[in-house]
């Protein structure tokens, strides 16, 4: 495992807030993941041992959990929530503006690898739907024109990486 | 007869300019002097206070509060954990979401007093997945609770010492039902456990007495040990007491969160008046009232409940008061005080496929039943919506639906059938002229499945 030793670290300092190692599965997937993007097999394989579990411990919970995956996605990762408050006031167009925006289906990676675009369940910010979360950041009240404009940014970072 | 004012004791400072969630501005606000008064009375003491308070759970059941820490075994000599339910899933439900981010010292106060209150040395604050900052903003939270001495060792100089740590969960709601949240917290797939024997207060985290409450719920012990349980018992009305957050989402003009006594609001003040009513040109048509699982209303229908005496009174949807007791005897529930409002552009078979989609994707599959039905209630609306619909479709969903309900480790295959049952019996007409009506152009509605 090729992880960065402050991952590594925080790994270490997480174990112990448990009396039982195998309570650290969640959080060591979710540092895992934001280190490398994905759990690989050697990943599951790597925690298990990690926390003296056998690799399908640690297997069955990333495939349970929704936001675990074993493939890397797209360098942005677009979720748009599908639940019943969003879609009342327009969650599915939303969705549909980015994915005419990026030219891809939810669910798949962007043929320039840059953007993954998901439908997910409720975000738990009813009140200001539709949104939608862009990586880690919250991003409230996005009808079509907004997410228009928030693709011309991704857009313009892309480029500015560049 | 105009809506009453907001009273916002846990909301107090939310969207307040100036206020900030670092540790300096909540003691500028009279911060932890209640942690302070806690540790100078006796646990027992604090117990009775909130008993009194006649406090009910604010995460969905409205389960006494004071009556869940009574039934918590002190005799196994394990240790007692409590666990704070962040895992905010309910669709319509976004209260705690504000809580964490912007007042995260009110809630850690809230449980360093349930703690000494309960000798409980560890608490987990189990937050959702999806609130990857909210996660940061705690654990900064918590850190500079602990170098000032109100988290930690020996807290306040009292002997006493508790600890706490965040607990990220990874985008499942099950993990919301209290004993999916402990297997989940023990690093497992987040089953259910089947109770008996696996009552959390006595064989919970690790099988040893837990503690599972609501980050509102905590956010009110702190007020009532400030306010003492009988002053908080007066807020609300008689056995729903206190304030509620009540989240307010869909169709209408002003959507949001507001707080109010329990039970002092109705429900057509609330959407009219607070909410500004629905959205130009429209009128309302159906109301969800406690998050997606609770029974679904239909507006202008009238209830015949009965009155303490015997005798009986009749409430329009629009009276009904926004509170445990009275929603549920109009047949569902206050529960996590998510309103979910949908007006006449809604079809109602395109709606119920929406929530049936959520369910079948949350269905953590252990029981037959639920893995099963919701996926088939699923498939069915889906296929209704999709130009497939056909005459029988009503009963055939009545069907899989009755045979959920009861059958389940867990509340899941309520919930997952509850909307279903009622928009059935509700709305009914509507799935029997469905077939006909999809042929039928509405170039105007909104995609909801």
């Amino acid at each position: 495992m090729n992880l960065k030793p402050e991952t590594l670290q925080r790994i270490e300092e997480v174990i112990p807030h448990y009396p039982v190692a195998r309570s650290a599965v969640l959080p060591l997937l979710h540092l895992i993941q934001e280190d490398a993007g994905y759990i690989s097999a050697e990943a599951t394989e790597w925690v298990a041992a990690r926390l003296g579990l056998q690799p399908i411990n640690v297997l069955e919970v990333v495939t349970f959990y929704p936001m675990f995956r074993q493939q890397p996605i797209g360098r942005r990762h677009i979720k748009v929530c599908r639940t019943l408050s969003c879609a009342l006031r327009g969650g599915y167009q939303t969705c549909a503006a980015f994915e005419e925006e990026f030219k891809v289906h939810r669910g798949e990676v962007s043929t320039d690898g840059e953007v993954t675009i998901e439908f997910v369940e409720c975000l738990a910010s009813c009140g200001t739907a539709p949104v939608v979360m862009i990586d880690d950041d919250l991003h409230e009240n996005v009808d079509c024109a907004r997410a228009r404009e928030l693709s011309a940014r991704i857009r313009a970072e892309a480029a500015a990486r560049r | 007869m105009p809506a009453p004012a907001e009273r916002r004791i846990i909301f107090k400072h939310i969207d307040e300019p100036g206020y900030t969630p670092d540790l300096a501005c909540y003691l500028r606000h009279g911060g932890y002097a209640t942690l302070r008064k806690a540790l100078a009375l006796a646990p027992a003491a604090i117990i009775d206070e909130v008993k009194k308070s006649g406090l009910r759970g604010r995460g969905g059941a409205g389960f006494g509060c004071g009556l869940k820490w009574s039934l918590v075994d002190r005799k196994s000599g394990k240790p007692i954990y409590l666990v704070v339910n962040a895992d905010e899933s309910e669709p319509g439900t976004f209260k705690d979401r504000y809580i964490i981010h912007q007042d995260p010292h009110q809630l850690i106060e809230g449980i360093m007093v349930s703690s000494w209150a309960n000798n409980v040395r560890q608490a987990y604050i189990y937050i959702r997945g999806e609130f990857p900052h909210g996660a940061r903003i705690l654990e900064k939270a918590i850190a500079e609770a602990r170098a000032a001495n109100l988290v930690g060792p020996n807290v306040l100089g009292s002997g006493y010492s508790c600890e706490i740590y965040v607990h990220r969960g990874a985008g499942a709601y099950i993990c919301g039902e209290e004993t999916g949240l402990i297997e989940s917290l023990e690093g497992k797939r987040p089953y259910p456990r089947i109770k008996p024997p696996y009552f959390p207060a006595v064989l919970g985290l690790y099988q040893c007495p837990t503690i599972v409450n609501n980050v509102e719920t905590l956010c009110h012990v702190k007020h009532i040990v400030d306010v003492g349980g009988e002053e908080f018992a007066k807020i609300g009305t008689p056995g729903n007491t206190g304030t509620r957050v009540l989240c307010v989402s869909g169709h209408v003009r002003r959507p949001g969160y507001f707080e109010y006594e329990v039970g002092r609001i109705t429900l057509g003040q609330l959407l009219h008046e607070v909410c500004g009513g629905p959205l130009p040109g429209r009128t309302f048509k159906a109301i969800i009232p406690g998050g997606s699982s609770a029974k679904v209303l239909r507006w202008g229908e009238t209830f015949t409940l009965k009155n303490k005496d015997g005798s009986t009174r009749t409430l329009a949807v629009e009276d009904i008061p926004m509170d445990f007791d009275t929603l549920a005897a109009c047949g569902t529930m206050g529960g996590s005080g998510g309103v979910i409002v949908m007006d006449d552009s809604v079809n109602m078979v395109e709606a119920l496929a929406n929530i049936n989609a959520f369910y079948a994707h949350e269905s953590c599959g252990q029981c037959t039943p639920c893995r099963e039905g919701s996926l088939w209630m699923k498939k069915i609306t889906t296929r209704m919506v999709h130009g497939q619909a056909r005459a029988e479709d009503g009963a055939l969903l009545q069907g899989v639906a009755d045979q959920i309900a009861g059958r389940t480790i867990c509340a899941f295959g309520e919930a997952c059938s509850w909307p279903t049952q009622s928009f059935l019996a509700k709305f009914g007409d509507e799935f029997r002229a469905y077939p006909a009506a999809k042929t039928a152009p509405r170039p105007e509605s909104v995609p909801l499945a």
